[in-house]
């Protein structure tokens, strides 16, 4: 696997490790009347992982395409590896790697083909694009499958083929925009360990995902973006101390009596939070706060103390859960 | 360590999409064959040769064996069909089914390069298919004079000045392409039968003709002709050339914008 990565910038010795990779003002997104991205203030400095998380249409892929010098920017300011994507697109996407939410694959070409026809794109030679597929499709334990046709390839393979596609250059930076939506777990924890191999080696990371667990899971830094603004900022451990308490204690009641339980627990946590199928009460110390509710008469039909995750802090920043 | 990728000369860029696309083709051709070679060659079985045997020579044909006659013509009807199908679907699939396009442009390739390639490519596919066709033919006899190799430029120009609208509709519509089928049934078979392909237009009512005039087929249909028979003064000739690169450019402009204004969202 060493050797898949061996063109992978490994050490990033002659540039400083905070060189700044991305960095946006006040960027800006307009489709029509429409303001998808309204004015971020994003930097991502070499090494990162860096994400982007919020619901479905918060802006997210709309700031991805424009990292990615596909779609050009309404306003504000953008350089991408210190150029401007305006006037420099095709060698910003030249040492760039984008996965896009949809897969995109030629699909009546062969996997192997796949990865030496992109490859092509990005200027390496016929020998140089043959050898890079063969070590791409070993990354992507695909390698029993390189010659057949992509169409009936299933989603975790296409996507994983996807991913080594954009790694045919080599990139700098990698975007990945929601990059396991839509799989079954299984496939979602192999594509999760390709991306750690890939940080471990030392390739930025920009992703976006609706999914905590998947932020938590890769983001050294991310941002929580809301109807195109982005409303907190901080590594995940620091988002959850800030905006959430230690544990949460989940209770969940026949419809028609959690309304008549709210005022029975209000002032046992910190924080009650209301949800259409269940309470959730912010607290240090969830198993004593359960039993003080438990000596009140409150009698859920299933209780669950937990950890805080960034889906709280979501949830305490917009007043609203991440997948609906 | 920096990244190997580089953003190629755009002339390259050019050549790799083609590259792409011809890549597939090889994997694909068979499947082309039956539409690009087959038709044609009833066309002229059934009409040039069974209809055709029943007419005869006179001023009409130019006083030719009405196959003689017929076969430039299907030559640019054939062009026409080719230009138009490989403009429609696969363009439609690449923004909308497997979104090819998307994956072309992530890369240092633009959106200028990616049109330019994706309309010589279509020109590529009609002079392949119109080479076969008539290679085939010329082993029936239906034709008679080298010249007729005159004929493809022609008859490519005249289907390229079809199929860059085709392309334009293709980059526009969002749905299933039900679009095509109407284009196909309303423009593209009406135009085949009405636009001098079979007969000159001057069987046609004098009311009706200029509604063959606007259409690429016939401006194609009579430099073909020319092309092979062999009467034409230069200025007519070069009436006809400028008409169907006007119309070409036109579709072409237009499929750009098009092209842009999907890729860049």
């Amino acid at each position: 696997m060493r050797d898949a990565l061996s063109g992978v910038p490994a050490s990033v010795a002659g540039v400083s490790d905070d060189a700044v990779l991305v960095q946006a003002d006040g960027l800006v997104k307009r489709f029509g009347d429409f303001e998808a991205v309204r004015g971020i203030d994003v930097k991502v400095r070499r090494g990162e992982a860096f994400g982007f998380l919020g619901p479905n249409g918060a802006g997210k892929s709309s700031t991805m395409r424009m990292i990615a010098c596909t779609s050009p920017r309404t306003a504000g300011e953008l350089r991408v590896l210190g150029l401007d994507p305006d006037r420099h697109g095709p060698r910003i996407r030249a040492r760039l790697g984008m996965v896009p939410q949809q897969d995109n694959l030629d699909n009546e070409l062969t996997a192997r083909q796949n990865l030496q026809v992109y490859g092509r794109y990005f200027g390496l030679s016929r020998p140089q694009v043959r050898a890079r597929a063969t070590e791409l499709l070993e990354f992507a334990q695909l390698t029993d499958r390189a010659d057949d046709q992509v169409e009936p390839l299933s989603g975790g393979m296409k996507r994983r083929l996807t991913i080594a596609r954009s790694l045919v250059n080599e990139p700098e930076l990698l975007l990945l925009d929601e990059p396991t939506t839509g799989l079954d777990p299984q496939a979602r924890h192999l594509l999760w360990d390709r991306l750690f191999r890939l940080k471990q080696s030392g390739v930025t990371l920009i992703v976006t995902t609706h999914y905590m667990d998947e932020a938590e899971q890769l983001c050294d830094r991310l941002v929580v973006m809301d109807g195109g603004r982005i409303v907190a900022e901080g590594s995940p451990a620091a988002l959850i101390a800030e905006h959430s308490s230690r544990e949460v204690l989940e209770l969940r009641f026949p419809l028609d009596e959690q309304q008549a339980n709210v005022p029975l627990v209000r002032d046992l946590a910190d924080r009650v939070e209301v949800l259409p199928d269940r309470l959730l009460l912010y607290t240090a110390d969830g198993e004593s706060v359960l039993g003080a509710a438990n000596r009140r008469g409150v009698r859920p039909i299933s209780s669950l103390v937990r950890r805080a995750t960034l889906e709280d802090v979501f949830l305490r920043l917009t007043g609203r859960t991440l997948v609906d | 360590m920096a990244s190997v990728g580089r953003a190629v000369h755009p002339v390259a860029s050019v050549g790799l999409v083609l590259e792409n696309l011809w890549t597939w083709y090889r994997r694909n051709w068979r499947a082309t064959v039956v539409s690009s070679l087959l038709t044609p060659l009833m066309f002229l079985g059934a009409m040039g040769f069974g209809l055709g045997s029943q007419i005869r020579p006179g001023p009409v044909t130019a006083n030719l064996p009405y196959v003689v006659y017929l076969a430039p013509a299907v030559l640019v009807m054939l062009s026409t069909q080719v230009a138009a199908s490989e403009s429609s679907f696969p363009v439609l699939g690449s923004f909308k089914w497997d979104q090819r396009y998307f994956a072309i442009t992530a890369t240092p390739v633009s959106v200028d390069q990616l049109v330019t390639a994706q309309f010589l490519w279509v020109a590529l596919r009609v002079v392949l298919s119109g080479l076969a066709y008539l290679a085939v033919a010329s082993l029936f006899g239906a034709f008679t004079d080298v010249r007729v190799l005159l004929a493809v430029p022609v008859s490519v120009l005249a289907g390229l000045a079809f199929g860059t609208w085709v392309m334009a509709l293709a980059a526009t519509v969002s749905d299933e392409g039900n679009a095509f089928g109407n284009v196909f049934r309303f423009v593209l078979v009406p135009m085949s039968l009405f636009a001098g392909t079979f007969y000159p237009i001057t069987q046609l009512p004098v009311w009706s003709r200029p509604l063959a005039w606007v259409t690429p087929l016939w401006h194609g249909n009579e430099l073909a002709r020319a092309a092979e028979f062999g009467h034409m003064d230069a200025l007519t000739a070069a009436g006809h050339l400028a008409y169907l690169l006007l119309l070409t450019a036109g579709g072409l402009l237009l499929a750009r914008r098009r092209f842009h204004v999907r890729l860049k969202v």
